[in-house]
This record gives structure tokens, sequence and C-alpha cells, in this order.
């Protein structure tokens, strides 16, 4: 099947979806939403079945809710474009695209809890989509005063720290401190940015909520499984012919349909959900779904195929973990240096194989006591893979 | 009374306030959850995840400094999976750390050592990831050894919350996260107070004082020289803690002892020299006011006192622009090393060049303030060798002698005899109440009109304090003064120097007169100090201090006999020639950092 035949059976695939990157003018959205009481957009959004969009897959209106009840003089919007994760380029397009639905979102849910000010945290390396997303903001930031709204967005830039993809690192970095994940509890719900109230939602999960209020939550719950109501963008790359890897599909696809749709078949492996994610291997395809019920997953798909080394692929996924890993806390700090050393070692014959049992182990320990959720799933690709490639890594 | 919350604790009820955490719910139930990165006089950081437990219906194990007990939450303590997370993060620690405990400094005191010996943690259970660092020598005062660092952050967090100095700090990702300064510069480089409240809560070795017990025995063994020591006021309030005393013990006669069996020519005291700060800082300050008050003059008001080397440094360099507005007295050690070399090498006919003067410090920034190019005005060094009591405490061991059972004895005279006013110098408000029992009595000639001379207002534990004075029934030459309300501060820990300086600096200071210590609970919390550190350790050992100071003859800094003395043989007047010259100093603008190329 040459790319362009592919393309075009995914886009007539039952599962394709086309909400997020519908052409379609917006002129009145804003005067409908603002004529919504708070409640009922709460209302609709819960009916919606939203989950986070970022790969946790927190209830939407939940959030929202607990936001609404904090009481605070003050609450924030924050949407989390610090897309970092490997494997995951859908915010990128969705700004770029699509920043006239995001927006909107973030208006939906200030409103909701009582916010007055929102940020986009734009990752450091999308700095080239400042120029147009500024206008953006700009106009929207005018449109909605002339509105009589008191609410406003401004834009801060990162500086390329994968943690600060975690929401109350995020926060940190906002505040101007180093990018180190907060204690949780208190969640940024009760205290976040500036010890406020503080929503932080990925792109994705607004533009949803946007759509979810303009055309009411049916368009979305009709989709996707109860567990996993809706559709969500994937960002498919590895081992596939496709030249564009951004897909709006439905949710609670099997990695089989997905993989039969996106390549030649021949893939052993599908990591799904990045760096962080679970690597699932060919013999689960078929009974594994994408999904909360399955492999969450933020949107990164990357599809190996049996040239592959799973041991370069664990190596490189470890190399990027020890790097990346804030430092603060024990288990992820040194964790992911003894997983990364422990499969050289093993590897280079300097260890038993048997090591990877207690490396298995400490993965494990590490994803029960590290301090935020980067640290509990640096683990994830490393549990995996080696429980279903342990033959790879050791010889 | 704030809300209160129940909880379960391996199926024991307890019941704690709102904002308590597991850790503290725990600890009122007796039960020991090991810590790390947890210290009580510092905000909670949650880094170390050797305080996991479990907690019923949650699959993670929350850290239990860091979670804050909720109403109905059962938790155990000591569960398989806690255990094995523990041993995890503890061998985890070890893989990452420099494993050469004989030969570390803090060898039996580290809490690294603690935790692998309760765990029972074999140290290669994981592949050795421990980076080549240099030891940091560049300071006099602080060793940074980053191969011992278990990255607490405890210094980090004590740099910036207790002291607002940020001199350290944390840098980079994953592997290469580290304690750091400045663009990674040396300590000596960067804005550090050599305070050393990081050495003092640093769980392990990596943060240490520079030690120069070798110095001090090298000096001693040397026949040639004629070593004497001065002992400041807080070390001996808490220099028995480090030889199996209760904490608070008062040791001063026992610790004269020592000095004299461990080989020194001559047993001094810092407190002569406190006492005669007392008499000069006194007079700076009398002088300040009548030159503003009666002659109008601009004067730079209010003083500040400068027997804090931490403190001093800090201000050089974050408020250069208050610098005239220091004590211009040198620190009762600096006082007492230009003295000795001068006056009592004169009467004990000892050439000052043969001389070693020694000096035990509760402090880590006095190592620095002895090495000043400007500290020389005796025409040597004046302070040779600066130990905390920490490292004395070092020496008494290693000299074998039977601390606690030693017979008592006084300091060598001369320049060892002092009052009740110098020993509470060791502690915050000491020497505003010290002053204040000499200037008030100049002035009035009267006794401060407090019951037995406790000026209890200045005293406590809170970070900045105010008083005021008013002064009634002035003799003559300083009845300008008549009716005049004195207006003091007192700030210790230099978060809190911070606020009074800054007002300082922006013209809008109220007070005549600030005490300014830059240790918590000021000398008797000081970086030399026996680690561990804590509220209630600082509070037994100032409540010793205030006993040692009613226990004294004298309790006035001018019915010092061998200070009357002085003045009358040697300086003759304070603020006079020999004065200017010997104990007074000057200050240096810093900036926040040096050079770039360096």
């Amino acid at each position: 099947m040459d790319s362009s035949t592919r393309e075009r059976r995914i886009a007539e695939h039952k599962k394709r979806v086309n909400l997020i990157f519908k052409k379609c003018v917006w002129d009145d959205f804003l005067d409908r939403a603002l004529e919504m009481s708070p409640e009922d957009m709460l209302e609709k959004v819960k009916e919606s079945g939203l989950r986070g969009r970022g790969g946790a897959g927190f209830p939407t209106w939940l959030k929202w809710k607990f936001a609404r009840e904090a009481e605070a003089d003050e609450k924030y919007v924050i949407c989390n474009a610090d897309e970092g994760e490997p494997g995951t380029f859908k915010d990128r397009a969705i700004l770029q695209e699509q920043a006239g639905k995001v927006l909107p979102g973030m208006l939906v849910c200030a409103k909701v809890i009582g916010a007055e000010k929102g940020f986009i945290y734009l990752r450091g390396e999308y700095a080239y989509l400042l120029p147009a997303l500024s206008q953006e903001v700009e106009n929207f930031n005018e449109k909605i005063r002339e509105k009589g709204e008191r609410f406003s967005i401004e834009i801060k830039l990162g500086s390329g720290a994968y943690v600060c993809g975690e929401e109350t690192a995020l926060i940190e970095s906002l505040e101007g401190n180093r990018g180190e994940p907060r204690n949780k509890p208190p969640f940024p719900v009760s205290e976040g940015y500036l010890g406020k109230p503080t929503v932080v939602h990925n792109v994705e999960t607004l533009v949803y909520a946007s759509i979810i209020i303009s055309e009411g939550p049916e368009c979305f719950k009709s989709l996707g499984t109860s567990d996993s109501a809706g559709a969500k963008v994937f960002c498919i790359s590895g081992d596939t012919d496709l030249d564009e890897g951004i897909y709006e599909l439905e949710m609670g696809m099997t990695i089989k349909e997905f993989v039969e749709l996106f390549s030649d078949g021949d893939i052993k492996a599908v990591q799904v959900g990045g760096a962080s994610g679970h690597c699932v291997p060919r013999k689960k395809f078929a009974d594994t779904i994408i999904g909360f019920e399955g492999v969450p997953t933020g949107g990164s798909m990357v599809l190996f195929n049996s040239s592959r080394s799973m041991y370069n692929v664990l190596h490189n996924y470890l190399e990027f973990f020890e790097e990346e890993s804030c430092g603060q806390c024990t288990p992820c700090r040194i964790g992911c240096q003894q997983l990364l050393k422990g499969i050289e070692a093993v590897k280079s014959g300097e260890k038993p194989s048997e090591y990877l049992d207690d490396l298995v182990k400490l993965a494990g320990m590490m994803k029960i006591s590290a301090k935020c959720g980067l640290g509990q799933s640096a683990a994830n690709p490393f549990i995996s893979i080696v429980e279903h490639f342990r033959e790879e890594i050791m010889y | 009374m704030s809300e209160k919350i129940t909880l379960k604790i391996n199926n024991i009820d307890v019941t704690v306030s709102a904002g308590a955490t597991v850790l503290d719910a725990a600890r009122k139930l007796k039960i020991k959850i090991p810590t790390l990165c947890n210290h009580p006089d510092i905000c909670v950081a949650g880094n170390c995840r050797v305080c996991v437990v479990e907690q019923k219906d949650s699959g993670a194990l929350p850290a239990a400094c860091a979670t804050p007990a909720a109403e109905g939450m059962e938790i155990h303590t000591n569960t398989r999976r806690v255990r094995e997370a523990r041993k995890a993060v503890i061998s985890l620690l070890l893989s990452e750390h420099n494993n050469d405990c004989l030969r570390c400094y803090k060898n039996g005191n580290c809490e690294l050592q603690e935790l692998a010996t309760e765990y029972t943690v074999e140290a290669d259970r994981y592949i050795s990831i421990l980076k080549d660092y240099g030891v940091d020598k560049s300071s006099p005062s602080i060793q940074k050894d980053d191969s011992k660092c278990v990255r607490c952050q405890r210094c980090v967090r004590t740099c910036a919350n207790l002291q607002d100095v940020s001199a350290l700090w944390i840098s980079g990702k994953g592997r290469k996260n580290k304690i750091s300064t400045f663009m990674d510069k040396t300590i000596d480089y960067v804005v550090c107070t050599n305070c050393g409240q990081c050495v003092n809560r640093c769980p392990t070795g990596a943060l240490t004082e520079k030690n120069y017990i070798e110095e001090v025995w090298g000096a001693i063994d040397d026949p040639s020289k004629h070593v004497v020591v001065q002992t400041a006021p807080a070390v001996r309030v808490a220099l028995g803690e480090v030889l199996g005393c209760e904490t608070g013990s008062r040791v001063t006669g026992k610790m004269v002892t020592v000095l004299k069996r461990l080989g020194f020519d001559r047993v001094f005291d810092t407190n002569f020299t406190a006492d005669l700060t007392i008499i000069e800082e006194g007079h700076e300050l009398l002088r300040r006011l009548s030159e503003k008050l009666r002659d109008g003059k601009d004067v730079p008001l209010p003083q500040f006192t400068s027997c804090s080397p931490g403190w001093i440094k800090y201000a050089e360099h974050v408020f250069p622009e208050i610098l005239d507005y220091l004590s211009t007295c040198k620190s009762p050690q600096q006082m007492f090393g230009a003295l000795a070399k001068t006056y009592y090498a004169e009467k004990a006919g000892i050439d000052p060049a043969d001389m070693v003067v020694v000096s035990v410090m509760p402090c880590t920034a006095k190592k620095f303030e002895a090495a000043r190019p400007e500290m020389n005005s005796s025409g040597f060094r004046d302070v040779d060798c600066v130990i905390t009591t920490r490292e004395l405490g070092h020496m008494i061991k290693q000299s074998g002698i039977d601390f606690n059972n030693l017979e008592e004895s006084l300091c060598d005279s001369l320049l060892g005899a002092h009052t009740g006013a110098a020993v509470i110098f060791g502690a915050t408000g000491g020497v505003m109440e010290a002053a204040l029992r000499t200037a008030y009595e100049v002035v009035t000639g009267r006794a401060v009109p407090f019951e037995n001379l406790n000026i209890i207002p200045v005293r406590g534990m809170n970070g900045v304090r105010e008083a005021s004075v008013k002064i009634e029934g002035c003799l003559s030459e300083w009845k300008f003064l008549e009716g005049a309300e004195l207006k003091l501060a007192i700030a210790h820990g230099l978060v809190n120097a911070r606020k009074l300086a800054k007002q300082v600096a922006e013209g809008r200071s109220p007070y005549h007169f600030i005490e300014i210590m830059a240790c918590p609970g000021g000398c008797l919390g000081g970086g030399g100090q026996p680690i561990p550190t804590n509220m209630d350790i600082r509070m037994k050992r100032m409540d010793a201090i205030y006993s040692e100071d009613e226990s004294l003859e004298f309790r006035k800094s001018h019915d010092n006999p061998e200070v009357i003395r002085i003045y009358e043989d040697f300086l003759k007047e304070p603020l006079g020639k020999r004065s200017h010259k010997l104990l007074h100093t000057r200050y240096t603008e810093r900036g926040r950092y040096r050079t770039l190329n360096r």
C-alpha cells in the first residue's frame, strides 16, 4: 500500500473524527457561551464525560468543580502547552491551526471556576509559534474585553525542561522558580499558582471543552467507550510511512486496529503514551484498548518494526529520563540512572541477567515512591520492555 | 481552638491539629519514621522519600513529612512495602555517595550512616554512580564535598529561608543535579556569609567547617610558641553536648581546666573583650546620640552591632549603603587578638611574633573574620587560628581526658575576668541587654530600671523584637537625653536582619540601636555549635546562658575589674587613640559577586 492510499484509507476509516481540526466559523460562539450560566457549562462538560487529554485522564468537570468550590480572591486557568513528551506533537498543531478554539476553552473554564486570569505556558522550543499566537491572544483579549468580560490571557515561555509539563512544576516555573514538582496535596485546584486555586489543562482538553460547550455534550459523548468518552488526537511516529502523523480518532480502538491502519503490519511493539508510557508487544495488540480502560496516552504512539532493537529503544528512553528527571527526589534521580547503568551492565555481562529482576523491583519502587507523576511513570517503559523483550535486553 | 483531626497510625488512633503532617502524628505516638530531608527549622521538601508510609486505599507510598494528616486516614509505617521502599531509597543514596565513611569528618554523626545501619543496607546493591567532584576548600570557613551530598536540599532551604542569602542553590537536572553556587563558583567567590547554618543542618559530611585542629595541635606542640586561647560565651553552654552531657549543661569551669590540660599556655576568655566591646560600643552609641541630638549633626543612626561576622559580611554584600551605620567596634574575638599581642604581650614580656592566639568559637564565620587582611592591628595577624565548639570537642576526645570528671577552674588573669553581661552575648538580645546595663548607668548614674538587671523585653526567640527605654534622671553632661525614649530592635537569623537593614537603607528606621546576630538564637545557635540543632536545643542553651549570667558576681561590663585595669594601664579612655587603633575597624563593600573573570 503506498502512503497516499493509506492516507485515503485513514480518512475514510470509521473511527476517524473531525472535531478539532474542522474548519468552522465560531463568531457567535462567545455570545452563546457567555449567555450560558457557569452551572450549565459545568453540567455540559460533566455530561460529555471529558477527561484530561494530557494522559492522566482526570475528569475535567471534577477539576472545575473543585476549583469552583475553593474559596479565594483570585483563581487561575493555565493552558499547559509545554508539550514535551517524546513522540507528542499534537498541541503544536492545535495551537498553530486552532488556537481560536483553545482560547474560548480557557474562557469557559475561567467562567466556571471564577478566574480572571489565564496563562498559556508555551514550551520553550515552540517559541516560533509565539508571533502568531500572541496576535491571536491579543485579539481574543480585546474581543472579550469589549464584551465586558474581565478575563484575559497571557503567554509565558518555558525554558525546555521536560518536568515542567508536570502541572506543579509548571506552576513553579510560571512563578519564576526552578521547575520542580511540588508535594501533592495540596493540589493546584486548591493551592496552585501563587497559592491560589488553579486549573491546569492540556491544550487538547481545552479545545474539547470549547467544542462541548459550542456543540453540546452529545457530539463528544456519542464517541468512544464508557470509560473513555470522545475522541483524541494521536501522534503517530516510528515505523510508519505516513507523511503527517496527527490524526483525531475515536477512543477505544485496539492497538491491532491501530497498527493495521497505520502500518504495513510488520510492527513488533507500540510505545503508547511516549517515553513515560507503556510498551505493548505484538501478542497483546488484539486485546489492548487505547484508552483509560487499557493503556492511556497523551497522544504519542510510536511504532517499532521487527528491525528495531528494543534494547536501544529502552536505552534511549532511560537516557532521556536520567537527564530530564528534575533530580530532587531520590527514586527518580538515582533510580533512572541505575536503570540505565543496569541494562548496560547486563548487556555487557558485568552483571548477571538476574540483575534485571532487581531492577524491575527498583522500577516498581520508583512507581510507588517517587514524588511526582514523572518519577512514578519514568519506570513504565522499563517495566514493560523488560517484561516483554527480556532477551533483547540481555543479549 | 484549631480544628482537630483523628487518624489511625498502625491501628492506633491519634488526634492532631489541622495542618499537622502524618509525620507529626506519628511522632505524637512515639512511632519513629526515618527522615533525611526533613528538618524542624526549615520548610518541608518531601524529596528524599525515606519517610514513605503506606496509606490505605492508595497505591503509592506517600512521604509522611509532606502528607497532611486527614480525618479517617489509615497509615501503616512498618509494612513490607514500606521497609523495602525505604531500603531501596537508602541503597540508591549510597550508590551515589562517597562511602568512605571511616575517613569522613562526620563519621559517627551522619544521618545517612545511621539510616544505612538501621536498615542493614548492602552498599553494593546498585552500581556505584559516584561522580568525581573536587572538594571546595576555597573558603576559610566552610568546606563543600559534593561526593557526600544526598541532595536533600536542607542547606539550600537554610540558606534561602533562614538566612535569605541563597549562596547555595540547586543546579542541573537529573544526573547533573547538585547543590551549587552562583555560576558554580567556589564558595569564597559567592555571597556566602560563612554563617555555617548549612553545616549545622547538613545530614552528612557534604558541608563541614574547615577544620584547623592540626594547626592548633601544631602550635601547642611547638615549644617556641606561646599559645593563648580564648573561648566565646556560647561555647560553654554547648560543648558538653559533644562530650556526653545533657543539652543545656554549663561546663565553663571544666572547659577552662581541659584547655589548660590540652597544653595551652594561657586560658583567657572572649568574655573579657565582650565586656570591653560594651564599653567601646556603648560609648560609640552615646557619641552618635549626642552628636545627633545635642549637636544636630547628620550622624548615622541607628547604630548596628558588629559582633556577628556573618551579619557583617552579609551587610557588606547586600547592604553596602548601611555600612556607616555599623558600629566600628571589632568583634570581641578580634579585640582579644589585638590586645593579646599588644597589651598582654607587653605585660607578660613575650614577643608577639612568638605568640599564637587560638579562639574557640560557636561560629564558622569567625574563621573568615580572623583571616580578614585588616585584622592585623597588633602588627601580626591578631587571631591565628579559629576552631569551633565541635573541633574543640574532637580535640578533647583525642586527648583522652575524662572531661566530665574534671575539676573546675578559673581563667588566667589579665584577659580572663568577665561579667554576666559578657556571657549573655551568646544569646540573641544579649548584646543589647549588656549595652543597656552599661549605657543607662553611664548616663544616669543608676542601674537600668529592670528587676535584678534582667531586661526581659529584649530576650526571647521571636525573629525581630522591639523595646524602648525611657531615660530619666540624667547626669548633668547627658542632660540633652533627659526624657528621651531610646528605641531598640533585635533580630537574629539573616532573614530577620534583612527586615531591619532594609528599613535603615530606605531611611525609615525608627530605632536608635539595633542588635543583629546572623544565626538563629544568636551565637548559641551558631554554625560552629554541636549538631543537631533545633528550637528545643537552642532554648536549653539559652536558659543556660541566662543562668550563667545570674550566677556571676559582676553583671555589668563596666564592673569588670580587668576591664577597669586595662583602661587605667593601657587604653586610657573609651574611643581613645589606642582603642581606635586596636579595637575598631572598617568595612568593605563587596557587591553581589567578585568579578566574573576569575
